[in-house]
């Protein structure tokens, strides 16, 4: 192995408080094995290291100083750089296939008149061959020595690619041409027919071919592209009183950032002044702008519209949202859902096995073949070479899936990997967790019901003392109900939460109990008194929440939690599918039906505890369902990990990305179907590709081995063969590109 | 006579096929140290394509990849769950977790590219 060229990293550098840190951590990053030089610039606390050590080594050696460093990298200057190096690939690309081409036409020219039966001039007769010989070299020399060097280093490892196979057919192609011209006596009759035409059209073809998928391919990644053109270059920072403009990897926790009206929002941060409209649709696919005033959360990359806003960054560098999100679309976009995993192991034994079926053409049609045999031969092995390339078959899944994970990421749809892209697509049940997926999420009280000899008002601020102490979203309703109405709340001892059923604390020398009808009727507490009151709560969608002091039903409370507005029709969209819904819920099982009926779901599981909750999807498995579970990720983790599918939908960009198989960014129900519309059509493409390069390499070879001459007369032209395989690789790539136009 | 030498001839191809591309291996580069392992890809092949190491131990492999064909883009270790994307002519680690012994394969996306990492 030839000596480790020489790289340079840059690191940032967090923890360093004095200069004898900055020696500390240079002597450090010098140590490192392979480190030629670092140097530390306490200014801007980064490092610069040139050597050959892992960046992963360098990271720990600063560690082990006591700081904490990170790589800086620009990816959208990256991006650029590649974006630049890949057209110019292009270019070069399209330079020599037209090469390739211009030289074909007098090939052609110079095979007609022979083709036709016509007498060729002396002259040409006597120069046009050897001509053609030095223009033939001349292109496999310029426009295809990739194949040649190629074929070489993939035959020293053992291994055998495309480059292979056309290298050996031209090869092959090109010396028995030069034979056939400089020494014809050596030849039967009839066989001395070179072959230049075929050199000059099949490299021209080949290489032209290659140039057009590589512009195809640069549009399927255009997903990350745009994720990172969010990333601003540069953030207004306040240091040390004044506003300065600094690179983003400059940027620290703790930091005050400012962002004007139009500016981007340079990192992940919380609003501590101002107040302005953020349009979040980059991220999350919701069109409407977020309010934001101090106290909320801002994500970098989402652009601020209205006011100006101060904000501390709180996530830097690659743990931002976005960081985080192009990190897991470019994972996924890479990875390989079941169905293109065999394809990798038939890409393994495929050209070796081509390679042996030339050979056999070569042999059959010398010995069994009508005459001329040798070039009979020569043709069908040249062909079955050419057409062989399986490109088209390891291109086939990988162009849909990455191009399948893009549009999804568009529409605010984090698809964790290959699988459950196509996951998604086959489930049959779909079961909504309702708290937060087919409602808001955010429950009110709605009404309070006193029982004999109580008051509404003494019933709501003994609700809200116990509630102060607890951290259920229901806790919030309450008290915001009891400071609307200007009640005060007790101190409470003693508290308990029992998950799933209620609270319960000492407030004012008095036991209270809250919580829902089985927890009442645990405890023997009566709520006959107010079962009607119950009853027409629940009906309304309500959830009926009951009071007991010192053991005797108090009063009750009708929690709200309001539709997501788009529910219904998501759902509907969703049963368009051909999915069967159910509605999965703690509450009390009146009110999910209430809720469940609003929103034309016909299955309901309520009263589940939060730990039953993967029972339900298990069962739902075990009767042969495919189940995908939409939840909120918070108290249903577990179940959506047993589900085939588990969908977290979160609201705006704070939902944890890493946690679920597929994350909705925008909360909105439509992201289910949306997905799953997505991963259908994604799968489509998939097998529609496959289907095609299955078809092409499995009717091509025989075809180009010449299975069909005894019964039609027909070989193929290796031309034919040259033009059907650029085609094969550029048609997936095209028909993947499809799936951009798809509107789910 | 042709016939008989032409078919010995494509018999004794087909036997160098079969034997050179399934039956035999390159020879492995063996690494010991704790330095990143550096594989140049480029011209169709990982160089070195077949690796050595220790088993039980964390290794980074260093890909510097110098073709700008998108066929060397993207890395996969489809049996550790890992793949990467390759910016040209900058070199990028990929830290592999500590490698039970066996044979661990590494290709391009579509598995023209192919190389191993041998856990002794």
């Amino acid at each position: 192995m030839s000596a480790s060229p020489s790289y340079t990293a840059r690191l940032a550098i967090d923890g360093m408080r004095c200069a004898g840190c900055v020696a500390a951590v240079e002597r450090a990053l010098r140590a490192v094995p392979g480190v030629l030089e670092a140097s530390v610039n306490f200014a801007d606390r980064s490092a610069q290291v040139s050597g050959d050590a892992a960046v992963g080594a360098l990271i720990a050696a600063v560690g082990a100083a006591g700081c904490q460093a990170r790589e800086i990298v620009d990816e959208a200057a990256l991006e650029a750089e590649q974006e630049a190096a890949e057209a110019a690939h292009y270019r070069t690309l399209l330079r020599k296939s037209w090469f390739a081409l211009a030289v074909a036409v007098p090939a052609l020219a110079f095979g007609f008149p022979a083709m036709l039966g016509l007498a060729m001039p002396h002259w040409a007769m006597q120069w046009g061959s050897p001509l053609l010989a030095v223009l033939t070299l001349a292109v496999i020399l310029y426009s295809g020595p990739q194949f040649f060097v190629g074929a070489w280093k993939s035959l020293r490892n053992h291994a055998a690619t495309m480059d292979t196979l056309i290298a050996l057919g031209m090869a092959a192609a090109w010396g028995y041409s030069f034979a056939v011209t400089v020494a014809p006596q050596w030849f039967p009759a009839g066989t001395a027919e070179p072959f230049w035409d075929v050199i000059a059209v099949i490299i021209g073809l080949v290489v032209l071919g290659q140039a057009l998928e590589m512009r195809a391919r640069g549009r399927t990644s255009q997903a990350i592209r745009r994720l990172l053109g969010l990333k601003p270059r540069t953030a207004r920072v306040l240091r040390e009183g004044r506003e300065i403009d600094v690179p983003l990897a400059a940027v620290r926790v703790g930091d005050i950032l400012r962002a004007r009206p139009g500016e981007q929002i340079a990192v992940d941060g919380e609003v501590v002044e101002g107040h302005s409209g953020v349009d979040e649709s980059m991220l999350t696919g919701e069109p409407l702008p977020v309010e934001k005033q101090a106290g909320a959360a801002v994500t970098g990359g989402t652009l601020n519209r209205t006011g100006t806003l101060l904000y501390r960054a709180t996530r830097v560098g690659s743990d931002t949202a976005l960081s985080r999100i192009v990190a897991l679309v470019r994972q996924a976009q890479g990875s390989k859902p079941a169905i293109g995993r065999l394809v990798d192991k038939v890409a393994s034994w495929f050209v070796p096995a081509a390679l042996i079926i030339a050979v056999a053409a070569f042999v059959v049609w010398f010995n069994f073949g009508p005459a001329p045999r040798l070039n009979h031969a020569m043709v069908a092995a040249v062909t079955v070479l050419v057409i062989a390339c399986p490109c088209a078959l390891g291109l086939a899944t990988p162009m849909s899936v990455m191009v399948g994970v893009g549009k999804a990421a568009e529409h605010g749809i984090l698809i964790r990997n290959g699988d459950a892209l196509q996951q998604a697509g086959r489930l049959t049940t779909v079961v909504l967790d309702k708290t937060g997926t087919v409602t808001l999420g955010k429950p009110a009280v709605t009404a309070v019901a006193a029982a004999p000899g109580w008051e509404e008002d003494a019933v709501l601020r003994l609700a809200a003392s116990l509630e102060a102490a607890s951290e259920h979203p229901l806790a919030e309703a309450v008290l915001a109900a009891a400071r609307a109405r200007g009640l005060v709340t007790e101190p409470v001892s003693d508290f308990a939460a029992t998950p799933g059923h209620g609270v319960d604390g000492m407030a004012d020398g008095r036991h209270l109990r809250l919580g829902n009808r089985k927890f009442m009727d645990d405890h023997g507490i009566d709520c006959h008194p107010l079962a009607g009151h119950a009853a027409a709560f629940a009906a309304q969608a309500a959830t009926p929440v009951f009071l007991a002091v010192d053991g005797r039903l108090a009063g009750l409370l009708a929690v709200e939690d309001p539709l997501k507005p788009e529910a219904r029709a998501a759902i509907a969209r969703l049963q368009a599918l051909g999915l069967k819904i159910a509605l999965l819920t703690g509450d009390h099982a009146a009110t999910a039906q209430a809720v469940a009926e609003r929103v034309g779901i016909a299955t309901v599981y309520a009263e589940v505890l939060p730990q039953d909750k993967d029972d339900i999807v298990m069962q739902l498995m075990h009767q042969g369902e495919r189940v995908g579970m939409v939840g909120d990720g918070i108290n249903d983790a577990i179940a959506l990990s047993r589900a085939d599918v588990g969908f977290a939908i979160g609201t705006g960009t704070d939902v944890a990305i890493e946690s679920a198989d597929i994350t909705l960014m925008s909360g909105s129900l439509h992201g289910v179907a949306n997905a799953i519309a997505i991963s259908r059509a994604t799968v489509r493409n998939i097998k529609q590709n496959l289907f095609g390069a299955f078809i092409y390499n499995t009717l091509g070879i025989p075809i180009a081995a010449g299975v069909l001459y005894p019964f039609t007369g027909l070989l193929l032209n290796p031309m034919i063969a040259g033009a059907a395989m650029a085609m094969s690789s550029v048609t997936v790539v095209s028909n993947a590109g499809r799936l951009h136009r798809f509107r789910p | 006579m042709t016939e008989l030498l032409v078919s010995l001839a494509g018999l004794l191809a087909i036997a160098a096929i079969v034997w050179w591309f399934w039956l035999s291996a390159p020879a492995a580069v063996r690494v010991a140290g704790s330095r990143a392992v550096e594989i140049r890809v480029a011209d169709g092949a990982y160089q070195p394509a077949v690796i050595a190491v220790p088993a039980g131990r964390p290794l980074v492999l260093r890909f510097v990849r110098r073709d700008a064909t998108p066929c060397a883009e993207t890395v996969v270790f489809s049996g550790l769950g890992i793949q990467a994307e390759l910016p040209l002519d900058r070199p990028f680690d990929v830290s592999l977790p500590a490698l039970p012994a066996g044979t661990h394969e590494f290709t391009c996306q579509m598995g023209m590219y192919r190389g191993k990492v041998i856990a002794q």
